[in-house]
């Protein structure tokens, strides 16, 4: 199934809503009755996509589980600043165990659920990267490979940046974190390191995986609803830029994972049981400095003298994620 | 009361409690700019608005709203040189709207549909307009909106001045003048014709005339004499197009050369082509990118036959021959002759060399400035040094076009309303411009133009038919959708759906968006991602 093309020359297609876009084509994030699932007061810093992903994902599935929704949260940025003693953003049952095992809690709720028979609620388990692709990773395939009935979404953003800008496995090379200082002749987080989550989901042949950006909200409310409405163990991946521990100015969170999409660094899809089957096409392609140059993690790639070996290895990849998925049409 | 032991589990709580906004150090606030289009209309359009209800298919609020400031739309969309699509923003993007043939759509459906306007109850003043071309029109259609009494005199034999007798009917049909002349004679505004204004006061005293504008435009044929050439061999863009309205066709010879480079020269010779002659040739002084004609419209000239000699001077002329000498520019732009001589065969010459105002029965009128072109001095509301007395259109200095006299007109009626009433006429403040560097347009959807058809050459050739033909309903629709509204908002919910903080509040239908100062902490996403530029980053104290 491909994505449906929105067949209407107007301007503000790709904005959230639209008076003259009909009820259906408008996301949920424009309705005034979204839930607003993570509620203002949070302490995330200012411009926070982690923050933004989050609700977008929670409101598009409270909408698609008709607000029959049971969230597990891991440890991370989002459980810190969201619930400080005694407050809580959060509008939905929402619950929070330890760091590395919200995938097994959300299995436990989601068995618990099962067993009385409460088959209209859907369990949502989430978690940053540090919870998901490194810390709670056991757990996750666990339950992957059970196929429990679990939604799990990776907010990505790229290291620990709760404790203080610590790389994961989720870190991009060459990226400056405090454990990954510009030192020497190997600046930032080593080329070759890490791990793509998104894919070792797919090794597992789930029913559902994908990946999403807080820069595409019509894809990612999309792909949220639709894994709502499938059973069995799902993934969805959402990079959200981090204003602080990318370096970068708290107003570009939006453009920033805009063009991690149209440099090709971060690529749009979806895939059933394994198989990849719909990928989002880039728009307006842009080389991966447009994308580097606005965050100061990797602001000694551009000198002086310019790294540009490294930068080249950087649009390989890029390259490399055109080519696999076929991103430029 | 109840105090809670220390160390005891508290009641769970809301972050609602947290007020985020005292992070803040800049805020943002929602603002209104300028749209380009509206800056450069000379007719004082808010294009953007009427595009607006356009872009929901309410057209009758559309033309209700261009009517505001423009009374003859379906004129203006063909005949208007659109600055407003010089200034689009869009055109930055992939191509300008066509905001001229949105105009001409909105126009033509007002007359299909026979929609109306209405007037303010009458106060009892009256007004004398002399002239009921554009300008004239214009003041007229404005004055009686706004409970005037007016009267028109107009020297000619039918209403519309340049518009009828200047503008070649291939590019405006006549009845379209017409059927807008009648809308605003509906609104109880009278027109006398063959009524030519010899003396201002006396008119003004036997009619018992509160107030008069002037807009008599500029009807006399600048003229030079070409030597060896045959008088009756030298007619004038004037009198050419003003045969072209029914009266006696001048006789034209085989061949006819058009001297001269301006919109006037291009309408003359695109008429003498579909007369049949052979081919017309236009002699202009200067080169293409110096020519004062719109680009297009020397585009459509060649299209149909036109011939060019651009850097060529008439030296002299006999029988059936033209002398031209090749000329070349210098670095100022000038004019610099080169001696080299050329023979064009040529039987009749017609001078499309400019016009001006024959304003010599004002010259008795006491305190009014008439300058040595032939123009009249007014003041910035359009007042003559004579009280009372206003002017505006192609007889007051400064450029001249159809929509600048029709601005005039409209501006003009303001202040003649103000002077009326005894006030003046406080022009609100401006907005900034809304440059195109303050729009996010990654949330436009690539648009192509939508393009009005073309009636075939042959035709085009040999016939008076209207050759540009008007936008559908659909494409209509299209096009307005394609303005990016610019520098106001259009609802998009953009700010609404990227705010981390939840801290933009959505009105409800139809309303806009406010901030929620308690918890927006500053970070600039709803600035930075308005598509429209309609939000403004300030500092949170001064």
């Amino acid at each position: 199934m491909s994505t449906e093309r929105i067949k209407f020359y107007q301007t503000g297609t790709f904005t959230a809503g639209n008076r003259l876009l009909d009820e259906g084509t408008r996301t949920v994030q424009s309705r005034m009755d979204r839930t607003n699932s993570l509620n203002s007061g949070h302490r995330a810093c200012q411009g926070c996509g982690e923050a933004l992903g989050a609700r977008y994902a929670i409101d598009a599935a409270v909408r698609a589980s008709h607000k029959q929704l049971i969230a597990v949260n891991a440890t991370g940025c989002l459980e810190v600043f969201s619930s400080p003693y005694p407050e809580s953003s959060w509008q939905i049952p929402w619950m929070h165990s330890l760091f590395g095992n919200a995938p097994a809690v959300a299995s436990g709720v989601a068995a618990a659920l099962r067993a009385k028979g409460r088959d209209t609620v859907k369990v949502i388990a989430q978690g940053g990267d540090g919870a998901t692709v490194d810390i709670g990773f056991g757990c996750l395939s666990g339950m992957f490979e059970r196929n429990d009935d679990v939604l799990y979404v990776c907010y990505d953003n790229e290291a620990y940046m709760n404790t203080g800008i610590q790389r994961s496995g989720a870190t991009p090379p060459f990226a400056q974190t405090n454990t990954t200082p510009v030192v020497s002749e190997h600046p930032g987080n080593p080329l070759g390191a890490g791990k793509n989550v998104p894919r070792i989901a797919l090794a597992h042949g789930i029913p559902y995986v994908a990946t999403a950006s807080v820069a595409d909200l019509h894809d990612l409310e999309r792909k949220v609803t639709k894994a709502i409405g499938i059973c069995g163990a799902r993934y969805i991946h959402i990079q959200v830029p981090c204003p602080l521990g990318w370096g970068a100015d708290p107003a570009h969170t939006m453009k920033i994972a805009r063009l991690a999409v149209e440099s090709g660094l971060f690529p749009l899809f979806e895939a059933e049981w394994g198989t990849v089957i719909q990928s989002s096409s880039i728009r307006r392609k842009v080389p991966v400095e447009r994308y580097l140059e606005l965050q100061n993690r990797f602001a000694h790639l551009f000198g002086p003298p310019p790294d540009t070996d490294a930068i080249a290895g950087i649009q390989a990849i890029a390259d490399h994620n055109i080519a696999l998925y076929g991103l430029l049409r | 009361m109840d105090r809670k032991p220390f160390a005891i589990t508290l009641d769970p709580n809301t972050s609602l409690a947290n007020h985020t906004g005292n992070w803040r150090t800049m805020k943002p606030v929602y603002v209104d700019r300028l749209p380009p289009c509206n800056h450069t209309c000379p007719a004082g359009e808010n294009i953007q608005a009427w595009l607006y209800h356009a872009e929901e298919g309410a057209y009758e609020e559309a033309w209700q709203q261009l009517m505001q400031d423009n009374p003859m739309p379906a004129i203006h969309g063909r005949v208007c040189y659109h600055p407003c699509e010089g200034a689009c923003n869009r055109a930055q993007l992939d191509e300008a709207v066509s905001i001229h043939a949105v105009e001409r759509f909105l126009g033509d459906q007002a007359i299909k549909e026979g929609w109306t306007v209405k007037c303010a109850p009458r106060t009892g003043k009256k007004v004398l307009i002399v002239g009921a071309g554009p300008g004239g029109l214009s003041a007229a259609y404005h004055l009686a909106r706004l409970g005037h009494e007016v009267a028109i005199h107009e020297a000619g034999p039918k209403a519309g001045g340049m518009m009828r007798f200047g503008v070649p009917k291939y590019r405006l049909p006549r009845d379209i003048v017409e059927t807008e002349v009648a809308r605003i004679e509906s609104m109880g505004v009278t027109i006398t014709l063959n009524s030519r204004v010899e003396d201002l006061e006396a008119t003004i005293a036997e009619g018992r005339f509160d107030a008069a504008f002037l807009a008599i435009g500029a009807h006399q044929a600048r003229r030079i004499e070409i030597p060896g050439c045959d008088v009756k061999r030298v007619l004038d863009a004037v009198t050419f197009l003003r045969s072209m309205e029914g009266a006696d066709l001048p006789k034209l010879g085989r061949r006819v050369a058009v001297y001269g480079g301006g919109n006037t020269a291009i309408d003359v010779a695109r008429s003498v082509e579909r007369l049949g002659l052979e081919p017309v040739i236009i002699i202009y002084r200067r080169d293409l990118g110096h020519s004062p004609a719109i680009a297009s419209e020397i585009m459509e000239a060649e299209e149909e036959g036109v011939q060019f000699q651009w850097l060529r001077k008439i030296a002299k002329g006999d029988e059936s021959t033209l002398t031209v000498e090749e000329v070349t520019l210098d670095e100022q732009g000038k004019v610099q002759p080169t001696g080299r001589l050329e023979t064009i065969e040529a039987n009749t010459v017609i001078l499309a060399l400019g016009q001006r105002a024959d304003t010599s029965f004002l010259k008795s009128v006491p305190g009014l400035q008439v300058r040595e072109d032939g123009t009249v001095e007014v003041d910035q509301t359009m007042m003559t040094g004579h009280p009372g007395i206003f002017a505006g259109g192609d007889m007051v200095p400064g450029d001249q076009s159809v929509t600048i006299a029709t601005g005039h007109g409209k501006k003009a009626a303001r202040d003649i309303d103000a002077f009326l009433r005894g006030t003046t006429y406080v022009k609100p403040e401006g907005h900034a411009p809304a440059t195109f560097d303050r729009l996010n347009t990654w949330y436009y959807t690539d648009a192509d133009q939508s393009k009005q058809p073309l009636l075939n050459l042959i035709r085009r050739r040999s016939t008076f038919e209207e050759i540009v033909g008007g936008l559908d309903v659909d494409t209509a629709l299209l096009e307005a959708r394609r303005c990016l509204s610019c520098g106001n908002c259009f609802k998009c919910d953009n700010c609404y759906a990227v705010c981390p903080d939840n801290a933009v509040i959505k009105l409800g239908e139809g309303k806009r968006y406010a901030i929620n100062y308690d918890y927006c902490k500053g970070c600039g996403l709803c600035v930075e991602e308005c598509p429209c530029g309609a939000i403004d980053m300030v500092k949170e104290v001064e």
